[in-house]
């Protein structure tokens, strides 16, 4: 990785291609915006798009869409951390859904992430007028993101059409569209999880405390640890909260999001039990994290 | 995958230390399903530890098997895709992702069906090796060369050609050794670097991640191994500095920077710079690389460069060296690969993206295609999807390329049609570095568009938009004969059948400036009707002289003389000339309108006004 190999390691090709990505969409749209989860992979995002116009700022704003419904610890990092790096970041709440009083205990998750997430997100799309969304998408995170572009194209009812994808050849990048017309850009599609846990580490980014494991009041529920958060936590009847050492491997609305018991307190130990499940175990737990979860929570962050 | 996985357990920093200095490679595997393509890559994904114990479960399952690994099917792990495909999703490139101790590779599966090419051109357009599948019992077939030919004009460094099925051949040497030297022969007029030859089975996993016992003639690497150990850190181009400039970065009054990725070569602080196409110059103050001052870098990092001089330049613009000039020019030669369903359109001005610069251009000329059966240049009037052609293009600003031979990054185009927002073809700059002087150099590079200055909207194009070619419908007939009736009533039909016409209303008594204006209408797409008189035939010839003898649409309005007469008694009667070569003779006798515009119509419609143009 020395200059003088004149060779880049695949994380520094990976960082260096990353960054050319986002430099050039925030080139050729007029008005690109930043996706903002909160998670690990918009973390990643959030900091290559600060090395990307160091020592400026990101000539172009951050969007969290808020379901209301997120871990307060996720709210409480956002805020601090869009202070700290001098974020422009712009919450959207569908309004609308949140006076209907939609919520995930009484939807199914689907119509409930519908109207809070995806809903939310194309209000805020056109409130804004965006004509270009970064998100922290990867392509090893489910098959059809395999295919997706780079640079996805949007039509102006914000629909992906798989079938009819402009073809992406080199790093040269078609950023036309029309009016109402948008593209969503994937800076980090070549990446793995791995490769996003690494940078994190090699970076110092900070993450959402509730990555690493802490003791922290659980019910479980169907064999999946749920996390009492908040006053709003529906309780079962006998349901009693347990303190457990848990974190979680992704970060949604609590009443949705799965934690899984562990003692991996740091990003490698963290890691390391990732890895080990993936090389020994590969139970279908992990399967149905690595396919259907993903998906779930590309749902959830409203990707499409 | 042992060694990786000891050090996961025991040390876990040590490992993600051993993990970050992998390299990157990224390949295509090219072939169609028969020549175990998906097996082949099932088998790699599975073999390093990519595949999940439930995954392969419902694999053994597909494959009624219980146990034995030898006999599992392993392109039904990558047939998630092709159920896929059958659902309509996936018709395209999909990349896939593993590592193993070494390296970290990214794999472009490009599914082998009709699009091919064009799937196989987006997969190998970042590809460091190809793989090509031939099957050991068909030998090379034309489908392998042409495999290797688009893999070699695409620019991938190192092929490697895996004789697969080697088990139904008895891993046979001599008919392994034919093969390779056949396709050896073929191969030296291509491109690549080099070319390794490997006897597989990708079913049985011969010679995949471990050597084959059944080959002990084989003494080459197996496929892991060779695609762990390829060189493709000396592929970059480190000679040629290319730097097209993304964005200016001016934060504050003290700081401005040039950010981009560098193409090519390498930079230090203290080079001499010149930018393009201004042709100024100045020398490298400080390189930042992503906030972080360093002394030197190359390609293909991103970086942001400052000058010691204050220069006048922006995105689209090229940094280089003075003594190391990229070829300038507004006119270029490349390979295009068409991409589109819609042909190519040498009438029509596309989009040109090349690096950071967007410019109208024109596909002048065609100098050949690639016949896809027989690999040879033949003539062609245009370009199919998944052609591959030699063409002449015209910009309207100055390109600054290298061959794409040379240069992977500075000889690659896209071309867009503004009308549709599509990339339909990808470009690959053609033809030898030019040495000009400098200073003729910059002369081009300022020069203005080399677009003829013509209507850069082909007939085809507003064919797309309106649904009819245009044409001017010459109504002749004598006075009284109902010209302008019928004219307006054609207007009306047309128009509620979801036409665009017009009639052409003079605002002189010169045929001059009615033909001006009908002209300009049928340019435009739209059905002029004419109902000015025109009774000599001279003038009649000089109506098709002006609009076009097949774009003229001549109706003869052969109405009843004595109904005319009767109908304009004062008009002159006298010495018209009645047409002989209408496309259509109506007669307007009393009561006959409809009927005659339904002729009109009908005649319009044979002549092919409502058919696509075919160039």
């Amino acid at each position: 990785m020395s200059l003088t190999q004149q060779q880049l390691t695949h994380l520094q090709q990976l960082e260096t291609e990353s960054i050319h990505i986002i430099r050039e969409a925030a080139a050729e749209f007029d008005n690109p915006v930043m996706l903002y989860s909160i998670g690990k992979d918009s973390g990643v995002m959030a900091h290559l798009a600060m090395k990307a116009f160091a020592p400026g700022k990101p000539p172009f704003p951050f969007l969290h869409v808020d379901t209301t419904w997120k871990f307060s610890d996720m709210i409480t990092f956002r805020d601090q951390y869009a202070k700290d790096n001098g974020i422009d970041l712009l919450v959207h709440i569908n309004e609308e859904g949140k006076a209907s009083g939609v919520n995930p205990f009484d939807d199914g998750s689907n119509h409930y992430t519908g109207v809070m997430k995806t809903q939310g997100l194309k209000q805020a799309l056109d409130k804004y007028g965006f004509d270009c969304a970064f998100g922290g998408a990867r392509r090893d995170e489910e098959r059809s993101r395999a295919k997706e572009r780079i640079f996805s194209f949007r039509d102006k009812h914000h629909q992906w059409d798989p079938k009819n994808q402009r073809p992406e050849l080199w790093s040269t990048y078609n950023t036309r569209t029309r009016q109402g017309e948008s593209v969503r850009v994937f800076p980090l599609s070549n990446w793995t999880e791995l490769d996003v846990w690494l940078y994190v580490l090699r970076e110092n980014i900070p993450i959402v405390p509730l990555y690493l494991s802490a003791v922290r009041p659980v019910v479980e529920r169907n064999g999946t640890l749920i996390m009492v958060d908040d006053e709003r936590m529906r309780l079962l009847p006998g349901e009693v909260p347990m303190m457990k050492s848990i974190r979680f491997r992704t970060l949604g609305c609590y009443p949705l999001s799965g934690a899984v018991e562990s003692t991996a307190d740091t990003v490698p130990a963290v890691v390391r039990e990732m890895l080990m499940t993936t090389f020994s175990e590969r139970q279908g737990r992990l399967i149905d994290f690595d396919e259907d979860g993903s998906m779930e929570r590309k749902k959830r962050e409203g990707y499409f | 995958m042992g060694t990786d996985a000891d050090l996961i357990k025991s040390d876990i920093r040590a490992y993600l230390d051993k993990y970050e200095q992998k390299e990157l490679l990224r390949f295509v595997a090219v072939g169609s399903v028969d020549d175990g393509k998906s097996t082949l890559i099932g088998r790699l994904l599975h073999d390093t530890g990519m595949v999940y114990e439930d995954q392969l479960a419902a694999v053994k399952k597909a494959s009624n098997l219980e146990g034995e690994e030898d006999e599992i099917d392993f392109s039904l792990l990558t047939d998630g895709l092709r159920a896929e495909r059958e659902q309509g999703i996936t018709i395209d490139v999909a990349y896939r992702y593993f590592a193993t101790d070494k390296r970290k590779f990214i794999i472009a599966d490009t599914p082998g069906h009709i699009q091919y090419t064009r799937n196989m051109v987006t997969g190998a357009s970042t590809a460091n090796v190809g793989l090509i599948l031939i099957d050991a019992r068909l030998g090379v077939l034309q489908q392998s060369r042409r495999h290797a030919t688009i893999a070699s004009l695409l620019g991938i460094p190192h092929l490697a050609v895996c004789v697969n099925k080697m088990d139904l051949t008895d891993f046979d040497q001599d008919g392994f050794n034919a093969i390779r030297d056949e396709f050896a022969e073929f191969a030296k007029d291509l491109s690549f670097k080099d070319v390794t030859f490997f006897p597989i089975s990708a079913l049985k996993g011969d010679n995949i991640v471990s050597n084959s016992p059944k080959t002990p003639w084989h003494d080459g690497p197996n496929i892991l191994e060779y695609l762990e150990n390829v060189p493709v850190a000396a592929d970059y181009n480190l000679e040629d500095f290319r730097f097209p400039v993304q964005t200016t970065l001016r934060p504050n009054l003290n700081y401005r920077g040039f950010a981009g990725q560098i193409s090519s070569g390498t930079i230090k602080v203290g080079d001499p710079i010149m930018t393009l196409p201004s042709g100024k110059t100045s020398t490298v103050e400080a390189i930042d690389l992503l906030g972080v001052p360093v002394q030197e870098a190359f390609c293909p990092q991103s970086v942001t460069i400052r000058l010691a001089d204050e220069i006048d330049t922006s995105r689209g613009d090229m940094f280089v060296k003075p003594e190391n000039t990229p070829n300038v020019q507004r006119i270029t030669e490349a390979h295009l690969v068409w991409m589109s369903e819609t042909a190519l359109d040498t009438e029509k001005s596309y989009l040109l993206k090349h690096t950071t610069q967007t410019m109208r251009a024109e596909v002048e000329h065609i100098d050949w295609k690639l016949d896809m059966d027989t690999l040879e240049h033949v003539p062609a009037a245009t370009l199919d999807l998944n052609d591959i052609g030699y063409v002449r293009i015209s910009c309207t600003r100055a390109l600054y390329t290298d061959p794409y031979a040379k240069n992977r990054a500075t000889g690659a185009f896209i071309l867009i049609d503004s009308a549709t927002n599509n990339t339909v073809a990808a470009g690959m700059v053609g033809g030898q570095s030019s040495l000009l002087e400098l200073e003729d150099l910059l002369k081009e590079a300022r020069a203005g568009s080399a677009l003829p200055p013509r209507t850069q909207v082909s007939t085809r194009e507003r064919y797309d938009r309106l649904g009819q070619r245009g044409a001017t419908v010459w109504l002749t007939g004598l006075p009284g004969s109902g010209r302008w009736a019928l004219a307006y009533a054609l207007e009306r039909r047309l128009f509620d059948e979801g036409r665009t016409a017009t009639v052409i209303v003079p605002t002189g008594e010169d045929l001059d400036g009615v033909l001006s204006a009908a002209r300009a209408a049928t340019d435009a797409g739209l059905i002029a009707i004419c109902a000015f008189p025109s009774p000599s035939k001279a003038d009649r010839d000089l109506v098709r002289e002006k609009v076009g003898a097949e774009r003229m649409f001549q109706v003869f309005v052969n109405t009843d003389p004595a109904l005319c007469l009767e109908r304009r008694p004062n008009a002159e009667h006298e010495g018209f000339e009645a047409p002989e070569d209408a496309a259509v003779e109506v007669s307007l006798d009393a009561g006959r309108l409809l009927a005659a515009v339904g002729e009109v119509l009908k005649g319009l419609s044979d002549a092919g006004q409502f058919d696509r143009p075919s160039h």
